[in-house]
């Protein structure tokens, strides 16, 4: 018996009440290194050990602030410097986008940094050996009972005091814990290799499950959800065709079924004299006009054809389109700045269909005159 | 553990006449105010009426929920003090009285009771089949009556088991709350969109219901937090209260002021994302003018200082600390409804004078008021609950 190491002094206690006024007069006696176990948290335990309050809490707060910061920054770089992306023309640093982001990541670190601090540090991971384990003593107070134990590093410590000062408490039993001598050999150690190679095949696995998710399984019937298919695909590379290209030009001499072919491309001179309005001054084209030039033009042009743009500065304001330049225009010269765009507007050609460009040449016209109404105008 | 029958001892003490010469002043002083303000500019008056109105509407709804979320959930810890928000629920009894002169000065608040003005405006038209005065007049009766109905049946029991003691009166109280959370959950909500959303009835957000409700439980629980606390302290309450009852006060205020901030950003970051002129002009006017700094104080009032505040654990169970945080919540949400209703009147400034002085002073004065009443007529402590015991001996 003698041999062995002595690790700790216990007692076990039957009620809450005892185990609360045990750990106050442990407390009163000037021991320091003891501890109590109970099945579960009991209230005033921690006043009666008096305990500081947890260091773990510093962990959150620290670990989460500078989660925070760095994401701040993080998201800067990208979203103002290093890839800026116009959305909705919002700046391209703006806080409010960012919050959500911020607080997630604050929040997911500090947790992480929590439960690693927990392992790690107050834990001592990996080492997972401990005196009390397996010994009738953990088997009582992990279902029943409350304990106390007094460490043998306690400066004051020797059996003869302690067992005195523990009778005086009259618990209802107590026995004298040793250290397993086969856990004394071994010495924790992060970098053991069994830990290691726990860890590397568990990486191993991971990033192979997740290799075989992304770039096989997603290809595989029925997960690819008819997203391979035979047909090509734009900028596929096709096996058919001699210059290997899936998109194909039209045939030479041809057009496609709508489309109207462009003349005058770079030739607003030749655009103004040849081209005629081909729509009635009507309520129905008018309406179609108003409708597009609103969806359309209106933002830069103003719903009047002013120049005052709705865009608050962000884009340069286009001129009145009620100079007397642009009253003397044709209609095909009209036509051709939305074919072709000018300066800064660019070519509205994608949006608009031939009959909608036309409408809009109306509508500008119908501006144009309401603004400079002449008295004939008015019979 | 003893019995839950076991009988407790608890004598009532006369209601603390700091306390009330306190709200007599107050009530006195706003009341003057408010109905000089009335003769002078009686528009602006009624917007502080409408303040008045909706902070203490959430006085009683946030203690009516209280009340309620206990019963639901069985819990424990706020059994011995249940008493401080049936008081204070009480101020639904007078809700009424203050909504008079609101309905009566519509015409001043709200838009949308300008006959012209609606016919020459579509979305108004299409709008007024639901916003017309005496829809609204039958809507708000509605709402008053719910709320005062179950109000009176949730203290009625409660008051009728400090006499028979009976354990079957907890079982149906929890029934009546169980409904009540229903129709609560409603009628807050469209009391809401009626009473604060429609001042701008171009104007809409389907979260402003969910941020009203926010505001009032913060509003709700700092009174009760307040009171609890004053009586405890002055050993008007039972023995037995300790710093754990005061920290789960304390985490509910904290927590209720993550969920305010938690919502009122929500509602922001939408609007602002979306980007439609059509929801975004209500945040452009208060962002215009001085309301700019009101808006920023409004979050480090309602916010960050009160988070930070109570943050960490001993102020939660400091008695000193709790009250300073109760009361700074409760002016935070008369800041907040301040800052909810009247960009309306005024665009370009805040509106701050003497007749707004009246809106915390007569709020203080009726509350005070009210619970007097209500402190006089019935016990302070639900000496027949069958939980108190095991809400004396409340651990965390």
């Amino acid at each position: 018996m003698n041999e062995k190491i002595i690790f700790a002094y216990t007692a076990l206690f039957d009620k809450p009440d005892d185990i609360i006024k045990a750990a106050k007069s442990t407390e009163e006696a000037g021991y320091t290194k003891y501890d109590v176990n109970t099945p579960y948290p009991v209230h005033g335990l921690f006043s009666a050990m008096k305990l500081p309050p947890s260091k773990l809490g510093y962990v959150a707060l620290v670990v989460g602030l500078s989660a925070a910061i760095g994401i701040l920054l993080t998201m800067y770089w990208i979203a103002a410097i290093d890839y800026p992306i116009n959305i909705g023309g919002k700046p391209f640093f703006s806080f409010p986008a960012l919050v959500p982001i911020i607080f997630e990541v604050t929040v997911l670190s500090a947790s992480i940094a929590t439960v690693l601090a927990l392992l790690f540090y107050f834990f001592k991971f990996p080492n997972n050996s401990y005196p009390l384990h397996d010994t009738n003593y953990m088997k009582a107070v992990s279902s029943d009972k409350y304990g106390l134990c007094i460490l043998a590093d306690d400066p004051k410590f020797s059996i003869k005091d302690v067992e005195d000062f523990i009778t005086s408490l009259s618990p209802i039993h107590k026995e004298i814990i040793y250290f397993d001598e086969e856990e004394l050999k071994v010495k924790p150690n992060i970098l053991e290799p069994k830990f290691v190679t726990f860890l590397i095949v568990i990486g191993i696995f991971i990033s192979g499950i997740t290799y075989f998710t992304l770039n096989k399984l997603m290809y595989m019937e029925p997960f690819t959800w008819m997203m391979i298919q035979t047909k090509p695909i734009p900028q596929e590379e096709s096996k058919i065709f001699a210059d290997g290209y899936s998109m194909r030009v039209p045939i030479k001499g041809t057009i496609s079924r709508g489309h109207m072919p462009y003349l005058f491309y770079g030739k607003p001179e030749e655009a103004s004299v040849k081209m005629q309005n081909p729509l009635a001054f009507s309520k129905v084209n008018l309406e179609l006009g108003k409708n597009k030039y609103n969806i359309y033009c209106s933002p830069c042009h103003g719903n009047f054809g002013e120049g005052d743009s709705r865009l608050r500065g962000q884009f340069p304001n286009p001129p009145s389109l009620h100079s007397a330049k642009v009253s003397n225009w044709s209609d095909g010269r009209i036509y051709h700045v939305i074919m072709e765009g000018q300066n800064v507007m660019p070519s509205y050609a994608s949006q608009l269909n031939i009959n909608e460009r036309w409408a809009v040449v109306l509508y500008v016209r119908a501006l144009q005159r309401s603004l400079n109404a002449k008295e004939s105008d008015l019979k | 553990m003893s019995s839950p029958n076991e009988k407790i001892e608890f004598v009532k003490k006369p209601f603390p006449s700091k306390i009330l010469n306190i709200g007599m002043i107050c009530f006195v002083l706003g009341a003057v105010l408010i109905i000089a303000g009335y003769f002078v500019d009686h528009t602006r008056a009624a917007f502080s009426n409408l303040i008045i109105l909706m902070v203490l509407i959430s006085v009683g709804l946030g203690s009516l929920f209280f009340i309620g979320i206990e019963y639901i959930a069985g819990a424990v810890w706020s059994t011995v003090f249940r008493r401080v928000p049936e008081f204070l629920g009480g101020v639904l009894l007078i809700v009424p009285l203050i909504a008079i002169p609101v309905f009566l000065n519509s015409h001043g608040l709200y838009h949308w009771t300008h006959e012209e003005a609606v016919q020459s405006d579509e979305i108004l038209l299409n709008k007024s089949s639901y916003l017309n005065l005496n829809f609204f007049l039958i809507r708000l009766i509605f709402y008053f009556i719910l709320w005062i109905g179950f109000y009176l049946f949730l203290t009625k029991n409660s008051k009728k088991q400090d006499k028979t003691n009976d354990a079957k009166l907890s079982k149906i109280n929890i029934k009546i709350s169980a409904i009540m959370m229903l129709f609560y959950a409603i009628t807050i909500t469209f009391a809401a969109v009626d009473l604060l959303m429609s001042l701008e009835p171009h104007w809409f957000s389907t979260i402003i219901g969910v941020y009203y409700f926010a505001g009032t439980l913060l509003a709700g629980l700092s009174v009760a937090t307040f009171f609890i606390v004053y009586f405890n302290e002055n050993g008007y309450l039972i023995k037995g209260i300790v710093s754990d009852h005061y920290y789960s006060l304390g985490a509910f205020l904290f927590a209720f002021t993550n969920f305010w901030a938690y919502i009122a950003f929500s509602q922001f970051l939408l609007i602002w994302y979306a980007n439609l002129p059509e929801e975004t002009f209500w945040y452009l006017h208060r962002w215009e003018g001085s309301w700019i700094y009101f808006s920023i104080a409004l979050i480090i009032i309602r916010f960050v200082i009160p988070y930070f505040y109570l943050l960490s654990q001993p102020s939660k169970m400091n008695p000193k600390k709790l009250l300073f945080a109760s009361v700074w919540i409760f002016f935070a949400h008369i800041v907040d409804i301040f800052w909810l209703a009247m960009p309306t009147l005024n665009k370009n400034n805040v509106p701050l004078g003497w007749i707004e002085l009246s809106i915390p002073l007569l709020l203080v004065g009726l509350i005070i008021i009210v619970l007097y009443f209500r402190y006089k007529s019935s016990n302070l402590v639900p000496i027949g609950d069958p939980k108190l015991k095991r809400s004396i001996d409340f651990r965390l």
